[in-house]
């Protein structure tokens, strides 16, 4: 196991430096550059910006500079828009926002998704598993950019019960919105996994074995067949945490929450740099340190997965 | 001599060993011509008629499909107005008056779904947003299929190292945020025309989402490699890249036709996402994600400005799916999953 974790390490560390690598290059790729906009600058001027951030000196030493920063402070430099503010003040501040929708959506979506999935496969064919299955379908169908709208439109300018956007600290009445925007799709995929692995599960020979043994229907599902049906579900995590994060993005604009995928399109928008990067960076670790954690995870759920 | 008798192997070859079995089933005048009988392929559409939501999605893509087509040119025909065309003479609030009603009040079929706030008529616009979105779907999906098919059966066929490198380089993939990647590459490259940026989109689309595709691939080469088609074909001589195309990628179809079809909504609905963010498809052109964008901006006013772009959408994509969950029942009663 250990040796496992070591390697899977030895792995995400050039991935990372990788993911950074790409995101440098296609930034440098790109024509123009952050400080040309509608007027152009006078010669003295660009020369002087370009002197400034360094722009001047050759792309070998840019990248090194970067890159050296990057890997010995894990500092990400100062934003280009945001003035006088740092790339990782900036991460530390909205990265909370993004977690705390994103952690409440997954977890409503795991709760609701395995209760669903479950009752959906102990009654199968019956009008409980069509009914969750055809709303799951639904889920999977409705993009939440039309999701979201549609639930301001309900509950707050209808109905006036929750307000529309914002932020106003942790547990507020306004995350209630973006959190079942954004559990939505996640909901419909857990519950079609968890009928999917339990339905394959309980015509298995342990679960025979349970029954057989005389243990009530409860313990069977409970004790017994939720574990082995589980495992679609977990090996979901992973990918799912990607699209999470892909999801805030879309709940936070929506909303107005000042979390990282707003900030992120924002850097796009204005082309900051150090921003982006240092953002993309930040994704893609936490990303393949959830991965890794989703494996190790695995491996103790699933007394018949052994990694070397 | 073997190099004689090659040509007629390599057709008893190319008939595969399923095929193989149907002779019997073979008519005189279908005789020579590509062997149909009661094939996987008639009997998997038997079973896919036989799955009503199946089929329901499959009319509805269609009717979808041609009424985007034709449709911009239809109402061009009747009614006199493109997509893009904005009224000079109503004033602005009798432009955006509800659907089924025109400018007087009374009801009328003018805009089915309402004008946006420029006096477009938006129905129109919804259907040509669907041509940009199916387009981007399907030619994504095709490139992805490309970039995915090959990848999967190179590395299975070769197998030992190389596939291991090849498959650990798409595991490595899978756990990118490859989305934020294309964001950045949508906002770098934003290219002046919206002819170049739908370019970039469908290439930047179907670059990041082979790689599930090459991994079915992989999986089924690797379970069909060592049968003794394969076998006779390498022993007359056929080269591996004939061998990987010609007889081994053909007996992939099935689960290959199957994760398209289901690749197709997952992309236009990234399209969506990317458009609604302001990357995808750039003004005049129209796609139900930058409809859906526009839409949001006076919800509270016009709310049918989103609601009938995103339920055209979410009704598409729900049909989509359920004629790939269809396909894959269809095509496969054993992979009955998710």
């Amino acid at each position: 196991m250990l040796r496992f974790i070591v390697r899977r390490l030895l792995v995400t560390i050039p991935t990372i430096l990788v993911v950074i690598s790409i995101t440098w290059v296609l930034i440098k790729l790109a024509p123009g550059n952050f400080y040309s906009g509608e007027k152009p600058l006078s010669p003295a001027v660009e020369k002087s910006i370009r002197e400034k951030y360094g722009l001047d000196k050759p792309w070998y030493q840019q990248y090194g500079k970067t890159m050296w920063t990057i890997v010995r402070h894990l500092d990400f430099g100062t934003s280009l828009k945001y003035e006088g503010q740092s790339v990782n003040t900036i991460i530390k501040r909205s990265f909370p926002v993004s977690a705390a929708v994103g952690i409440l959506a997954y977890l409503l979506a795991l709760i609701v998704g395995i209760t669903a999935g479950s009752i959906a496969a102990l009654k199968q064919n019956s009008k409980w598993d069509y009914t969750s299955m055809a709303l799951a379908m639904l889920g999977i169908s409705v993009p939440n950019f039309v999701l979201g709208p549609i639930l301001v439109l309900i509950f707050s300018l209808g109905l006036y019960w929750l307000p529309p956007a914002r932020w106003e600290g942790f547990p507020s009445r306004n995350l209630i919105l973006p959190v079942l925007t954004l559990s939505a799709i996640y909901m419909a995929y857990i519950a079609r996994l968890t009928r999917a692995g339990m339905l394959e599960v309980l015509r298995s020979d342990y679960i025979r074995t349970a029954r057989a043994k005389g243990l009530s229907e409860r313990d069977v599902v409970l004790k017994h067949a939720l574990r082995g049906g589980l495992m679609p579900v977990v090996s979901y995590t992973g990918p799912a945490l990607a699209f999470l994060l892909t999801g805030t993005v879309v709940v936070e604009r929506i909303f107005a929450l000042p979390g990282l995928g707003n900030y992120f399109i924002q850097a796009s928008l204005n082309r900051d740099e150090p921003l982006i990067i240092g953002i993309v960076a930040f994704i893609a670790i936490t990303l393949l340190f959830m991965n890794l954690l989703v494996d190790i995870a695995y491996a103790y759920l699933d007394p018949r997965v052994r990694y070397q | 001599m073997a190099t004689e008798k090659k040509p007629e192997h390599d057709e008893l070859i190319h008939i595969g060993p399923e095929m193989a079995v149907a002779e019997a089933d073979v008519h005189p005048d279908e005789a020579g011509a590509f062997v149909r009988g009661t094939s996987l392929w008639r009997d998997a559409w038997r079973r896919l008629l036989k799955n009503k939501l199946a089929v329901f999605g499959l009319v509805v893509v269609i009717v979808v499909t041609i009424a985007s087509i034709i449709g911009p040119t239809v109402i061009e025909h009747t009614f006199g107005f493109t997509p893009d065309f904005i009224p000079a003479s109503n004033p602005k609030l009798t432009r955006s008056m509800p659907p089924f009603k025109g400018p007087d009040n009374e009801f009328s079929w003018l805009h089915p779904m309402g004008t946006d706030n420029a006096g477009r008529d938006q129905f129109a616009r919804v259907l040509q947003g669907g041509q940009i979105s199916l387009f981007v779907g399907i030619l994504s999906t095709l490139v992805s299929l490309l970039i995915g098919v090959s990848y999967g059966a190179i590395a299975g066929y070769i197998g030992g190292r190389i596939d291991n490198v090849m498959m650990r380089i798409v595991d490595v993939l899978y756990s990118l945020p490859y989305v934020i990647v294309v964001i950045v590459l949508l906002s770098m490259f934003r290219s002046q025309t919206p002819r170049g940026q739908l370019t970039l989109l469908f290439i930047a689309l179907g670059s990041v989402s082979w790689l599930t595709m090459a991994r079915i691939v992989r999986g089924q080469i690797l379970s069909l490699k060592n049968q003794e088609f394969v076998l006779a074909a390498r022993a007359t001589g056929v080269s591996a890249p004939r061998i990987i195309f010609r007889h081994l990628v053909p007996n992939t179809l099935g689960p290959v036709i199957v994760y398209a079809t289901l690749t197709i909504p997952q992309i236009m609905l990234t399209e969506a996402f990317l458009s609604f963010l302001g990357f995808g498809v750039q003004a005049p052109l129209a796609s139900w994600g930058s409809l859906a964008a526009d839409g949001i901006t006076n919800i509270a006013v016009f709310p049918w400005q989103l609601i009938f772009p995103g339920a055209t959408m979410a009704l598409t994509l729900f049909s989509l799916n359920f004629l790939g969950d269809g396909l894959r029942d269809a095509l496969d009663p054993q992979m009955r999953t998710v």
